[in-house]
């Protein structure tokens, strides 16, 4: 009866959802009054696919066993948590969870949107139920999640062991949250672009969209970057990988659209580009989408290889982003630019902001498509890999990190101040950083040692915006921007630090034997079998010591009989200047077990880093809407 | 905006829709072909792996005629059903060679016994180095090597019974 009352509920929703794109056409073509209906069909069909998304997670709760995709994706000796969390960790549960996600967002940009104006918050409802229309069209006639299956069996095949795992619980709802999130500024985009109405209102009602959709995206990726460090065992936090470049370049886009959404708040100006990044930024998240479930490219996230799906997903994307550019071309050309800007200014520092993340964005895009290009066109088989990339999106990266320093520094409009003198105790901790590399460790790779430098410099002009102000009276959006920028310098003294400094070993061991990584002595103790409620495993015992007081590391592999498979599960020890990070893996004929032991100085920063990024958005999110709250009273009346 | 560059970005998607519409069309090939292939064997001199075994090394293979190198091990599971496939090989008349990895003498002939012999010499190679060197990464694999001691083919994973008709093509191609 659950599994029946979720799939009524999508069925209706889908229904609201063509309703509602024909009450936008109504009033776009013949001017009828639908503002308040169209708000309300938005919030009903929110609630009805949270009805359907809860009826997803109680047969996964309950498992029950009738319902075919309970029956290949759990199992009832699974831990609880996993149960609910496995609603998720497959095709139909995922993008249920999507389209749950695109409604409730629309449902979202139909309560709380006052900035924007009637015509274009109709026009954007109406994108909104569009793009969801879509997207029920897939789950219900290509992936219904809520299929049932006859005769039932008396157990399920499981979930893979790799996504049992706290992260499932949290990596996958952010990271959706985040690319889900921004078809509220796509379809915001649309609609202006519909009614005509760019202009800095326009900028100010997307904002906190974009701001939001940006922190959930950054906590998401940076969130996935740990899982993968830890649970993969393969001691790195990105590895390039198709679908992590399918989360980085949304991301991407996002950040340029999301300084570039500032400009037409604040001036009127960029116009037509950012209603160019605003579509952009969620296209990059459906083909992000379409990649993770079509299956066409090589990679650990490869779920569901279905060329059906794939062909649908590839209609969806076709259809959606042809239409916004096709708009785009038609209607953006029209756009007059707004306040004109001088060379030096804040209006040009974004500029350069803007270019140089859609630079970014385009090297990852080529070389993640790269090879399916190169094979389409010449048959020949290669895939692209962190040299590439690394060699490419570094330098440029760096060179972004330098400009962030110095940004926001500079007046809108016109600045008549020298900058650079602020700039000299940023410039002087960068310079001191590069010496001390040099003295300490001479043969340090280009990029680490660059990396290190920029993160000093930036780390310090980062906080500049806050100088010579009185911190109470200074906006919290500045604060966020603040402890944004900070965040990056944080990250990149991380990244640049691993690659610097990570000591590896890869030895052979009996117990009792002692192997150096790094300051540490590990000695290995004993190797004992252990269990789970899913998994037996061997467990290795480790001791740990540097110099003073030891500690104990017990690395396992887990075997799982349901589905079959074998998973490492490392032990990691934190400390405030690194982490200690060891995997076990199998025996030889000798007795000896395969250990894999890394120090690596200062990881941790890469995911702080990330975290203050997220934070600092979270902040200027915050400021924003309360800002918005105390100076225009009809926020409350943006309610009804 | 000029009319060219309003136009740009509709067409890279349709340029892009199109290599995803070719790819979605044409099944993903995941077969792994071996860069060793049209290269000779790289040198080496393996001990018996049992004393009642010839011990074998990459001279012997150079003798004229092809060869099949099968890469093993007595602790192998699917190593187990490809023995079977390998003696029908052999009474067919294929040179079936062996290369027992990290194997220990007592359990190399207990496997033997049980399951049968195909192998003309089987050498030892306790330290996976000559897997290493051919460029193999598990067992079971197997190599075609011609008269002339150049790798012509590399079967990854156990050889079937249906691959057995591939197989003996692939032999009769490096005669």
């Amino acid at each position: 009866m659950i599994a029946e009352t979720g799939l009524a509920s999508l069925w209706l929703a889908a229904g609201l959802a063509a309703y509602q794109l024909v009450l936008m056409i109504l009033a776009l073509r013949s001017r009828v009054e639908v503002a308040r209906s169209i708000r309300a069909v938005a919030v009903a069909q929110g609630i009805l696919t949270l009805i359907a998304f809860a009826a997803l997670l109680i047969v996964f709760a309950r498992t029950d066993l009738s319902v075919t995709l309970v029956a290949a994706n759990s199992h009832s000796a699974k831990p609880f948590v996993y149960k609910v969390a496995g609603a998720w960790g497959n095709h139909e549960g995922s993008m249920l969870m999507w389209v749950t996600i695109l409604a409730v967002a629309g449902a979202f940009l139909g309560t709380f949107s006052p900035r924007t104006s009637a015509m274009t918050l109709v026009a954007a409802l109406g994108a909104q139920a569009a793009l969801a229309l879509g997207f029920y069209g897939f789950l219900l006639i290509a992936s219904n999640p809520f299929a049932r299956l006859n005769p039932a069996p008396i157990e399920g095949q499981g979930l893979n062991p790799l996504l049992q795992d706290p992260g499932l619980a949290f990596h996958p709802p952010t990271l959706y949250l985040g690319y889900v999130g921004l078809s509220i500024a796509f379809s915001l985009a649309v609609g202006a672009l519909l009614t005509g109405e760019v202009d800095s209102r326009l900028g100010r009602a997307m904002r906190p969209w974009v701001l939001g959709a940006w922190v959930l995206l950054t906590l998401g990726i940076t969130a996935g970057s740990y899982w993968a460090y830890y649970e993969l065992g393969w001691g790195g936090y990105w590895f390039w990988d198709p679908v992590e470049n399918a989360s980085l370049m949304p991301w991407l886009a996002g950040t340029a659209l999301l300084h570039s959404v500032n400009v037409l708040a604040a001036r009127g100006a960029l116009k037509a580009w950012t209603m160019m990044l605003a579509v952009i930024a969620f296209s990059m998240s459906m083909v992000g989408t379409f990649l993770v479930r079509s299956g066409i490219l090589t990679s650990v996230h490869a779920f569901a290889i279905d060329p059906q799906r794939g062909a649908f997903l590839l209609a969806l994307l076709g259809i959606y982003v042809g239409a916004a550019l096709v708009l785009f071309a038609w209607r953006g050309a029209n756009l007059k630019e707004g306040a004109p800007f001088e060379l030096v200014s804040r209006e040009t520092g974004l500029v350069i902001n803007n270019l140089l993340l859609s630079v970014v964005l385009g090297v990852v895009f080529l070389g993640t498509l790269y090879p399916l290009l190169v094979e389409a066109v010449s048959g020949e088989k290669l895939s692209v890999g962190a040299p590439y990339f690394n060699a490419v999106a570094g330098p440029l990266a760096l060179l972004l990190a330098v400009l962030v320093g110095i940004g926001p520094l500079i007046a809108w409009r016109r600045e008549r101040r020298p900058v650079f003198k602020q700039l000299r105790i940023p410039l002087l901790l960068g310079v001191t950083a590069l010496a001390v590399t040099v003295i300490l460790a001479p043969r340090m790779g280009i990029l680490p040692r660059l990396g290190l430098t920029a993160a000093a410099y930036l780390a310090a002009a980062a906080i500049l915006p806050l100088t010579r102000r009185n911190p109470l009276r200074t906006p919290l959006a500045t604060w966020g921007m603040v402890v944004a920028h900070f965040g990056i310098a944080v990250a990149l003294a991380g990244m640049a630090a691993n690659a610097a400094f990570t000591s590896e070993r890869l030895v052979v061991a009996k117990p009792g034997e002692t192997i150096s990584v790094g300051p540490w002595l590990v000695q290995l103790q004993e190797v004992t079998p252990t269990a789970g409620k899913n998994w037996t495993g061997m467990e290795a015992q480790l001791i740990a010591t540097r110099g003073h007081g030891p500690i104990t590391l017990k690395p396992q592999t887990r075997y799982f009989t349901s589905p079959p498979a074998e998973t490492n599960e490392a032990a990691i020890d934190t400390f405030w200047n690194g982490q200690l990070y060891t995997v076990t893996g199998k025996p030889d004929e000798t007795g000896a077990w395969q250990l894999r032991l890394w120090w690596k100085p200062f990881v941790t920063l890469i995911w702080l880093g990330g975290a203050l990024i997220g934070l600092g958005g979270a902040i200027a999110l915050f400021g924003r809407i309360w800002r918005r709250r105390r100076r225009e009273p009809e926020w409350r009346r943006g309610y009804a | 905006m000029s009319r060219g560059l309003r136009f740009a970005p509709i067409a890279l998607l349709a340029l892009l829709l199109l290599a995803m519409i070719w790819r979605l069309s044409k099944p993903v090939d995941t077969s792994v072909r071996s860069n060793l292939e049209g290269k000779p064997v790289p040198a080496f001199d393996l001990g018996p792996a049992l004393d009642t075994k010839l011990a074998l090394s990459s001279r012997d293979l150079a003798t004229g005629n092809p060869h099949l190198v099968n890469v093993f091990a007595s602790w192998c599971v699917p190593c187990v059903t490809e023995v079977k496939v390998l003696q029908q090989l052999k009474a067919t008349g294929v040179a079936v060679e062996g290369i027992a990895v990290r194997d220990r003498p007592e359990d190399l002939a207990e496997f033997l016994a049980r399951n049968g012999d195909p192998y003309e010499r089987i050498g030892g190679d306790p330290q996976s180095s000559v897997q290493i060197s051919l460029g193999s990464s598990g067992v079971p694999e197997s190599f075609i090597v011609d008269g002339k001691g150049v790798i012509r083919y590399q079967h990854i994973g156990p050889i079937e019974s249906s691959d057995a008709a591939m197989i003996l093509r692939q032999l009769d191609r490096a005669r």
